[in-house]
């Protein structure tokens, strides 16, 4: 059904579509509003049988979901951030596991300086968790993401993280298409776990594994993961033929088969992006973009494919590995190996800071000038940046990095009244 | 408690007593129907206290509730003695997933349970002192504050045992730990109260708490099964001596249990949303310093100049504990 509706909300009913039997709550900032509502769905009625537990921290949050998913339970839950971080050690472990928990990551920055606002730090933190991560470039992908996560998971029994850009996508109001229950039943099946504690049966689940098989453990675990990649564009191709949209596929290409310039990127920045090439393409550019839907299992041949005719390749990142640089742009380097175009990383959009149309253009614009150095923080204050600098050079006691650069800022903000 | 209607002498040997009760009360050590829910062969060390408390913590849950039991452990002794794969010495529906999250996970399963239809399968969770008291505090109060449907058991042996003892917030003043070594003015543990999990979880106001010790199986096998007979969130702490650990003989892991408990170190009671209903009476009041003498990590109070401030110290908490506790008969 359309509805125009906020991405939390749309993300709610559509959990509650999934039938989940176990939801583990705690709040974090931008997430909560996905599981609110389907707290509000259990309460009322309309979402059952379901336990709806509200634990005391994301630790707890996804180890009641470990417990309810060896238990036999299809679980949910849902976090951002600091949250990710704290459940990081329980992430490795459902993972580890084999227990196909699905969960969204409402994408925020990580702390310090602690930081509500959007990017894709948290769950590129958690990138070699063992889960599989499948990233939204809008409401209806969210939507529609979830539904295949949760076929998904259960299908190779691996945890899905899907992730969704906070704030830009979690608390937009956008045109939905929200599927019926009968068309969600008739796709994704009950929850038949491969392994189960029960009484009748009883086994011994997460018991210790020495150097003599702990190899071949890992090893099948990428084994999944590689099952996975297969699997994911056939439940991709069957839930379009059932939907009539396409949401799953690992990746998804724009205006890109004769692009000489390729942007690539996660999340919601696909959108601005489009527009961007279609502006582009208006002024005769021969530019596309390629969105990676699917970051763990990461499809190396599908990208080697979209980008191996063209000239050069602008990787567009919401999160970057500190002291290394780009971190999709090692994977997409990867997937390139042995091709001449040379690969930029572009970090944009941390913490919240808005990618407009106008930087993403004179971006692209330098990148099909060949003027893009190969790590580019986009629209960075460098007067800001080499003025802290200058403060750590000439004092010890340069004092919080943090407060050093707003004092800067509120002095240069200052000046202009 | 009815089985404390009956008393009797205890001699050395520590197991006339049982055959003095009438056969119903009589703890059980083999018969066909004893599930064995923890096996023979697993890898604890001689004279284990956590695998004697649990082995019949898990088989009186196993009695009490027809075997439909799921088990959560903690990261720790319990759970590494008992299962390196392919090996397993639990004949129960048993998963390890973290060290600080057994109750979180078991609240997992009772929720499973529930949601499946299938309450009558009652879940345990349980671990050491680290997990309960340190690591897995917070998820553990979290549980109790929730009212979950889950039996924590925690098998405390003061002390990180299964890492080479450490220091626990459960581990007694004095005590030498590698963490806390016998050198400098004040010798082994810190002062102070440590943390005393049972009067915590009492405070959650949960339906049942009690505590115990390996010297009286009983005792365990009776608590565990009046927890089984309700339903939200229930404690039982033991205490289990750790010859490791404490540096005591293994043949002496029942005797110093029972010292623990004879000198009002270790109170024994029953609590009911969050008040105490019953105490296990000291019948022979013994001086701590019978049972700390026998333990090599307590020797340094021992010494060529005895540490009479720490012994009195260390009497003066079993003293409060007596009066706080009415452990003694009137």
């Amino acid at each position: 059904m359309l509805k125009q509706v906020e991405g939390s909300r749309a993300v709610a009913e559509t959990i509650a579509l999934c039938r989940p039997e176990v939801v583990c709550a705690y709040p974090i900032t931008p997430q909560t509003h996905i599981v609110e509502a389907v707290g509000e769905m259990v309460r009322e009625g309309t979402l059952a049988p379901c336990e709806f537990i509200n634990v005391e921290s994301e630790f707890s949050a996804l180890s009641v979901a470990i417990g309810a998913s060896a238990g036999g339970a299809r679980a949910y839950t849902a976090t951002a951030s600091q949250g990710l971080l704290f459940m990081a050690e329980a992430v490795f472990n459902a993972a580890g596991m084999g227990l196909p928990i699905v969960m969204t990551v409402a994408n925020r920055a990580i702390g310090a300086p602690i930081n509500i606002w959007n990017d894709q730090s948290d769950s590129m933190a958690l990138r070699d968790s063992g889960w599989l991560q499948l990233y939204a470039t809008s409401n209806q992908e969210a939507v529609d993401l979830h539904i295949i996560a949760f076929r998904l998971a259960e299908a190779v029994s691996l945890p899905v993280m899907v992730c969704m850009d906070g704030f830009v996508l979690t608390h937009a109001y956008e045109r939905v298409d929200i599927p019926e229950q009968a068309e969600v039943d008739a796709y994704l099946p009950g929850f038949e776990p491969r392994q189960l504690l029960d009484p009748a049966e009883p086994v011994t689940m997460g018991a210790m594994v020495g150097p003599e098989a702990f190899t071949e453990v890992r090893y099948l675990a990428h084994v999944r993961q590689m099952q996975a990649l297969e699997l994911l564009p056939t439940l991709a191709r069957e839930f379009e033929a059932r939907f009539g949209r396409d949401s799953g596929c690992l990746i998804q290409r724009y205006r890109s088969e004769d692009a000489d310039t390729i942007v690539v990127a996660l999340g919601s920045v696909v959108g601005t992006l489009q527009e961007v090439i279609d502006t582009l393409r208006d002024a005769g550019h021969a530019v596309g973009v390629l969105a990676i839907r699917a970051f763990r299992p990461f499809p190396l041949a599908e990208v080697h494919d979209a980008l191996v005719d063209s000239k050069r390749v602008i990787v567009l990142e919401r999160a970057f590995a500190v002291g290394q640089g780009g971190i999709v742009a090692d994977s997409v380097r990867k997937a390139l190996q042995g091709l001449p175009a040379p690969i930029h990383t572009v970090v944009a959009g941390l913490g919240g800071r808005p990618i407009t149309q106008a930087s993403l253009r004179g971006m692209i614009e330098r990148g099909m000038r060949d003027e893009l150095p190969s790590v580019t923080f986009l629209d960075l204050q460098t007067d800001v940046v080499e003025r802290a600098l200058e403060r750590e050079r000439t004092s010890r006691r340069s004092g919080p990095v943090a407060e050093g650069v707003l004092k800067d800022l509120g002095v240069k903000a200052m000046q202009y009244v | 408690m009815s089985h404390q209607d009956i008393k009797f002498y205890q001699t050395g040997t520590f197991t006339v007593g049982n055959r003095l009760l009438d056969p119903e009360q009589r703890s059980v050590q083999s018969t066909l129907e004893r599930t064995n829910a923890l096996n023979s062969g697993h890898r604890a060390c001689p004279g284990c206290g956590e695998a004697l408390g649990a082995r019949y913590a898990m088989d009186a849950a196993m009695a009490a509730t027809d075997g439909q039991i799921v088990v959560a452990n903690a990261t720790g002794c319990l759970e590494v003695f008992s299962t390196p794969y392919p090996e397993t010495a639990w004949q129960v529906p048993w998963v390890h997933s973290l060290f600080g999250n057994a109750a979180a996970v078991g609240a997992g399963l009772a929720a499973a349970m529930r949601v499946k239809g299938k309450s009558d399968v009652r879940v345990i969770a349980q671990g050491g002192d680290g997990s309960t008291a340190d690591i897995g505090f917070g998820p553990l109060s979290g549980m109790f504050e929730r009212n979950d449907d889950v039996l924590f058991i925690c098998y405390d042996n003061q002390g990180y045992m299964n890492t080479g003892v450490q220091r626990s917030s459960a581990t007694p003043p004095a005590a030498r730990t590698a963490t806390t070594p016998a050198v400098g003015p004040h010798p082994g543990h810190q002062r102070g109260m440590g943390k005393f999990v049972p009067e915590i979880a009492m405070a959650h106001h949960i339906p049942y708490v009690a505590t115990a010790t390996v010297a009286d199986l009983r005792d365990i096998e009776a608590k565990v099964t009046a927890a089984m007979s309700l339903r939200g969130a229930r404690y039982i702490h033991i205490l289990v001596p750790c010859p490791l650990g404490w540096g005591s003989a293994s043949h002496d892991t029942v005797r110093l249990a029972r010292m623990a408990r004879e000198s009002g170190l270790f109170p024994v009671f029953e609590a009911r949303d969050g008040e105490v209903t019953d105490s296990l009476k000291i019948r022979h009041q013994v001086p701590v310093e019978a049972f700390l003498k026998p333990q090599k990590r307590f020797a340094h109070l021992f010494g060529k100049q005895r540490d009479e401030e720490a012994i009195a110290y260390l009497q003066a908490r079993a003293d409060r504990n007596i009066r706080k506790y009415h452990l003694l008969e009137a």
